[in-house]
């Protein structure tokens, strides 16, 4: 731990890390996996579905039960260090027979290293995963809007709602196979809707970082926002 | 631009042998000459035409020639709300409560494509003209449109404002829509007379 702390604070990579090398002729499938797949296989027997290389990135597909464990042994165990978190994403396929995917882009600094982590989610059971939150901080709003796209729920996520749709958005998720491009609902009632919303009504109390100045508020607004109400609704 | 002739919006004479009342109409061309020449936008950049309206601002193209240099962006100080890009249903009641904050006399520019129609954003998202929202002046096509054409587009617009007339009220009353006029189509009808819409006729509107 405390030789991570070092490597953030001087943003300088380990001795042994990788060079930085432009990449050229890279195979499709095939090539020098990342350590850090077997070393998940190692350390945690029977997590790893498969893994493979493609365009010299490795893919690990791990079991939906085991998501944190893997992803807080990444981020904390010296030997790895996936310190960023890039991009958190789902991919459903056009056969409706195949699980929808969902995608975490590990980087780690340290040793100069990515790494896709998949799962892959029955559509017969219910659309749920751990949520990284605790572990990586920057996963809240893209967890946000995994679940405002494709309707992938985070267990432990904080605050799990909409974030580029309005929060009452009754549609559907936009991203999903079945949903039509031009939404379920008939132009004149997308409007009616969308011209229903409160613009302001979709800040939580932490969003207007008036958490401070909770004690200085009416207190009328005080009950409803211990209530949990947004504001301006 | 061009292919048609520009039509003539000038409909009031400001001869003095082809008015009743000189005085009124003197009124008229002082008050509207001021305000045309001093129209100050309020701009609602959302994308890529917002780039060319900066353009239009800057210094070769000048848009303080027209009397428009100044940005007012504060709705409550400007005369005339300038959308340039797509508006996505999330930002239409926004642009609608920034159009409802201006004061009176107000005008608008539905600049661009995405802004006039939707454009290519025939989707869940995005709204299809914000004339569905807010009253439009002038539609300025292209996109984006170069700066000449929204230059052209305001020169419409000064025209317009210069065929107002004191004494005819209709122009500033803000009307909605009245459910029990005959005239009132439901939304619902509305939507089912426009079918099919836009680019893609394959694409069913219902789920799945």
């Amino acid at each position: 731990m405390t030789d991570k702390t070092q490597i953030v604070t001087t943003g300088r990579a380990l001795a042994n890390a990788l060079t930085p090398v432009t990449p050229r002729n890279i195979a499709h499938r095939g090539g020098e996996p990342n350590p850090s797949a077997a070393a998940i296989g190692e350390h945690f027997l029977g997590y790893v579905v498969r893994s493979e290389v493609i365009w010299g990135e490795t893919t690990v597909y791990v079991t939906r039960a085991s998501v944190f464990e893997v992803m807080q042994w990444l981020h904390d165990d010296p030997t790895q260090q996936y310190d960023f978190l890039s991009d958190i994403t789902a991919v459903e396929s056009r056969d409706f027979e195949q699980p929808i995917e969902v995608v975490w882009h590990l980087r780690s600094l340290p040793f100069r290293r990515f790494l896709r982590v998949k799962v892959q989610l029955e559509k017969n059971a219910p659309l749920e995963v751990s949520s990284v939150w605790s572990i990586w901080k920057s996963a809240d709003w893209m967890e946000r809007e995994c679940y405002d796209m494709f309707g992938i729920r985070f267990k432990g996520h904080p605050d799990l709602r909409r974030i580029l749709m309005w929060e009452q958005y009754k549609e559907g998720f936009p991203l999903r196979k079945d949903f039509p491009l031009r939404g379920r609902f008939s132009r004149a009632e997308q409007l009616r809707q969308a011209l229903a919303q409160n613009p302001e009504a979709k800040y939580s109390m932490e969003e207007l970082s008036i958490a401070d100045a909770f004690e200085d508020l009416p207190s009328e607004m005080r009950q409803r926002l211990r209530k949990g109400e947004r504001t301006g609704e | 631009m061009g292919l048609t002739p520009r039509p003539e919006t000038r409909t009031v004479s400001y001869e003095p042998q082809n008015q009743e009342g000189w005085v009124a109409t003197r009124l008229d061309f002082l008050v509207n000459w001021g305000r045309a020449n001093s129209l100050w936008p309020m701009p609602f950049g959302t994308a890529c035409c917002a780039i060319e309206f900066m353009a239009t601002a800057a210094s070769r193209f000048d848009l303080a020639r027209f009397g428009m240099e100044r940005m007012s962006f504060s709705p409550r100080q400007a005369d005339v709300l300038i959308c340039a890009g797509r508006v996505p249903f999330k930002l239409a009641p926004i642009i609608r409560r920034i159009w409802q904050q201006m004061p009176q006399p107000k005008w608008s520019i539905s600049m661009g494509a995405c802004a006039s129609t939707g454009g290519m954003f025939d989707n869940y998202a995005v709204v299809q003209g914000i004339d569905t929202i807010i009253p439009v002046d002038v539609y300025v096509p292209g996109c984006p449109p170069r700066p000449e054409g929204l230059i052209y587009g305001i020169r419409m617009l000064q025209e317009k404002v210069m065929s107002e007339r004191r004494v005819d009220n209709r122009l500033r009353e803000e009307m909605y829509p009245d459910p029990t006029s005959q005239l009132y189509i439901p939304p619902s009808v509305i939507d089912e007379l426009g079918e099919p819409f836009g680019n893609s006729v394959h694409q069913t509107r219902s789920a799945p």
